[in-house]
C-alpha cells in the first residue's frame, strides 16, 4: 500500500548496510563538491594561497636563507606544501560549524541515512582539495625551479604521505570544529595554534641556527616529520637530517606513526562529539 | 492497537527553567490527520521533535509507526517525513537537488528521487523555481519546499510543523490539497497549526495544547460542542422596553445586554427556522431591528476559551 512504487535499497545484512553507509557518505560529499562548484572562491586557500606563498618564500625569503646542499625551492616546496595543507585543514572545522548551525542537520538526523555520513563526507571533501592543493604546490614548484630527484614510486609516496597527513589533520580539526560554538573559534583555532605550529618547524626554514630549545620542538613537531619524510623521498635538501632526534633520523617512520596516532585518537573523539551534538 | 501509528504516553521536556511538556499524551490512528493546535511556546514543536527523534523525552515514551522513538530512532526514521519549523534545507543547493539529496538519503534510487522531486515540484507549483539556488527563494516556497521533502518517500507517517505560516491562501490549497493526496493513500499525519480553520478543515482530530499539557482533545464537532454553543446577536434600531421579553422566548439561556439597550445576545439551540421566529416575535412586538447574526461557535471561541483566551498569538511570550 505505502510506498508502492517506491523501491527502497538497503535492508537486512550487513554488506547492504555497509554499501548504505558508503553511499550516504557519497551523496553528502557530492552535496559539499556542488556547494564548492557554486562559489568557487571558497578554494582559495588550497589554490591561490599556495601559489602566493610559493612565490613569496622562494623569492622573498629564499634569496636570504642558505640552504645546504641546494637551493631554497627544492628545501622549501616540501614544507610550504604541508604548511598549505596543515592551515587548509581548518576548512573541515568551518564547513562543520557550518552545517551544525544550520537547520540542514536536523533535516539529515530524520532521515534514515547513516548519521556519521556527514562527518566522513566531509573529510573526504577536504581529502579532495587537498589533493589539489597538492597539485598546485608541486606545479607552482616546477615553475619555480624545484625538483624531485628519485623515482615516481618513491615521489609518490612523499604526496602520498604528506595527504595521509593531512586526512588525519582534518580529523583533529573535526574535533575542533566540532566543539566550537561558533564559526569564529573555529578559525581561530586555525590561526593561533597550526599557524604558529607550522612555523616552528623545519617547513620553512633550515632549523640549525634555532635556539636549542625551540629546535627541539621544531624537531617533534609532526609536520617537520613530513616535511622531512617529504625531502627524503624527493632526494631533496634534507638539512634535518643532521639532528639527532628520532623523528629526525626516522621521518618516514614518524610521519605515518604521527598521523596514525591523530586518526586514532581524533576519529573517536570526533565520532563521539558528533554524536553529542546531534542529540538534544 | 496495530491501527495507532503515533502513540505517546506521558511526554515530559524540561528546557532549564522552561516545562516544555509537562506530560502530554497523544495518539493518531492510520490513515487520519491529527491536528495540534496551540500558542507559541505551548509545546508544539518540541513534541514534534521527540516524536521524530531529534529530542530524547525526560519521562514518558512514544511509539511511531510501532517503533520506539528512543530506542529505535532508525526504524522511525524509515517510516516518517519531517517539515520543521526552521528551514531544514540546503541553502547552496537547488530546490531539485534538495529534493533528489533527500530521496537518496532515504534509500530512493537516484531515478526515482528524481521522478518523485518532479512530481512535488510541480504539484506543491514549483517547477519554475526548481532549479534556482534556494537562497533566491520566499519564505513561502521554502515552506512548501519542505512540506515537499517530507512526502519524497510516501512515508506512512508525516509530520508538519505549521506547514503553512507565512502561505499566501492559494498555496496554503496547495499545501493541504497535497495532504489530503497522502491521506487518502493511506498516510497518518501530525500536523501543528495556529490557523484555527486549518485545523477545522484538516484534521479529523484536534489536540490543543497550552503550557505543555493537551487542554483538549477531541474531533472539531466534539471540540465545538465544549463552548457556549450558538449565538443570535440581534441590534435594535433604539432601545425598547419589550425587546428583551420577545427574545427570552427562544433563547436558551440567560440575555446579555448592552449598554447602550440596542444590543442583545441570546444563546441559542440551532433549529430550522430560529431566525425567522427571532424576527418575527421581534416584529409582533413593534419592534424595529437594525441587525440580525447568528454566530456558530467556531474554533477560535474554543481556542481562547481553553487557553485562556487573554494570550493572543503573537510571537511567543512565554519563557
Amino acid at each position: 500500500m505505502i510506498g508502492a512504487g517506491v523501491r527502497i535499497r538497503g535492508d537486512g545484512s550487513t554488506a547492504r548496510h555497509v554499501i548504505s553507509a558508503l553511499h550516504d557518505v557519497y551523496v553528502v560529499t557530492r552535496r559539499n563538491l556542488v556547494h564548492i562548484a557554486r562559489e568557487p572562491m571558497q578554494l582559495s586557500d588550497v589554490t591561490i594561497q599556495p601559489v602566493l606563498f610559493t612565490l613569496l618564500f622562494v623569492y622573498v625569503f629564499g634569496s636570504g636563507i642558505p640552504v645546504p646542499g641546494g637551493s631554497y625551492a627544492s628545501f622549501a616546496i616540501a614544507g610550504l606544501l604541508l604548511f598549505n595543507l596543515t592551515t587548509s585543514s581548518m576548512g573541515t572545522a568551518v564547513g562543520l560549524t557550518v552545517d551544525l548551525r544550520t537547520g540542514i542537520i536536523d533535516r539529515f538526523r530524520t532521515l534514515p541515512m547513516w548519521p556519521p555520513a556527514v562527518l566522513v563526507g566531509r573529510s573526504l571533501t577536504d581529502a579532495l582539495t587537498a589533493m589539489l592543493c597538492t597539485l598546485i604546490v608541486a606545479l607552482s614548484g616546477l615553475v619555480v625551479g624545484w625538483r624531485p630527484e628519485t623515482g615516481p614510486a618513491a615521489v609518490l609516496a612523499g604526496f602520498g604521505i604528506a595527504l595521509l597527513f593531512a586526512y588525519a589533520l582534518s580529523w583533529l580539526a573535526a574535533c575542533v570544529g566540532l566543539w566550537a560554538k561558533g564559526v569564529e573559534t573555529a578559525q581561530s583555532f586555525g590561526f593561533l595554534v597550526l599557524f604558529p605550529i607550522s612555523f616552528i618547524s623545519n617547513a620553512l626554514v633550515p632549523t640549525r641556527n634555532m635556539p636549542d630549545w625551540l629546535r627541539t620542538i621544531a624537531d617533534w613537531n609532526p609536520l617537520s616529520a613530513v616535511t622531512a619524510a617529504c625531502r627524503t623521498l624527493w632526494g631533496n635538501p634534507n638539512p634535518s637530517a643532521l639532528d639527532a632526534a628520532w623523528p629526525m633520523q626516522h621521518p618516514v617512520w614518524a610521519a605515518a606513526a604521527w598521523s596514525a596516532v591523530l586518526l586514532i585518537v581524533c576519529l573517536p573523539i570526533a565520532t563521539m562529539l558528533f554524536r553529542r551534538r546531534t542529540t538534544t | 492497537m496495530a491501527d495507532l501509528m503515533v502513540e505517546a504516553e506521558g511526554l515530559m521536556k524540561r528546557f532549564g527553567s522552561t516545562q516544555a511538556l509537562a506530560g502530554v499524551d497523544v495518539t493518531a490512528h492510520a490513515g487520519s490527520i491529527l491536528g495540534v493546535l496551540g500558542p507559541n511556546g505551548a509545546g508544539k514543536t518540541t513534541m514534534l521533535r521527540i516524536l521524530t527523534t531529534l529530542t530524547h523525552p525526560d519521562a514518558g515514551h512514544a511509539r511511531v509507526a510501532g517503533h520506539d522513538v528512543v530506542r529505535e530512532p532508525a526504524a522511525v526514521r524509515r517510516n516518517i517525513g519531517v517539515a520543521a519549523q526552521d528551514a531544514t534545507l540546503d541553502e547552496n543547493l537547488t530546490g531539485r537537488q534538495n529534493l533528489v539529496m533527500v530521496g537518496e538519503l532515504s534509500r530512493m534510487e537516484r531515478k526515482q528521487a528524481r521522478a518523485r522531486a518532479d512530481e512535488l515540484l510541480r504539484t506543491l507549483e514549483l517547477t519554475d523555481a526548481a532549479d534556482r539556488i534556494l537562497k533566491g527563494y520566499s519564505g513561502g516556497m521554502r515552506r512548501r519546499l519542505d512540506v515537499a521533502a517530507s512526502m519524497m518517500t510516501r512515508p506512512p507517517v508525516l509530520f508538519l510543523d505549521e506547514p503553512t505560516t507565512g502561505l499566501d491562501p492559494t498555496s496554503r490549497q496547495r499545501v493541504w490539497t497535497a495532504v489530503r493526496a497522502l491521506v487518502a493513500d493511506g498516510v497518518t499525519v501530525l500536523l501543528t497549526t495556529q490557523y484555527l480553520d486549518e485545523a477545522d478543515r484538516l484534521a479529523d482530530r484536534i489536540v490543543v495544547i497550552d503550557h505543555g499539557r493537551v487542554v483538549a482533545e477531541g474531533t472539531p464537532a466534539e471540540l465545538k460542542r465544549v463552548t457556549d454553543g450558538a449565538r443570535l446577536d440581534v441590534t435594535l434600531a433604539s432601545p425598547h422596553p419589550r425587546a428583551a421579553d420577545a427574545l427570552r422566548e427562544i433563547a436558551d439561556g440567560p440575555l446579555r445586554c448592552g449598554d447602550d439597550g440596542r444590543h442583545i445576545s441570546a444563546p441559542v439551540r440551532i433549529v430550522p427556522g430560529l431566525v425567522t421566529r427571532a424576527v418575527r416575535a421581534l416584529d409582533d412586538a413593534g419592534i424595529e431591528l437594525e441587525d440580525v447574526a447568528l454566530h456558530q461557535p467556531s474554533l477560535d471561541d474554543v481556542f481562547m476559551r481553553l487557553t485562556g483566551g487573554v494570550r493572543d498569538m503573537t510571537p511567543a511570550v512565554t519563557r
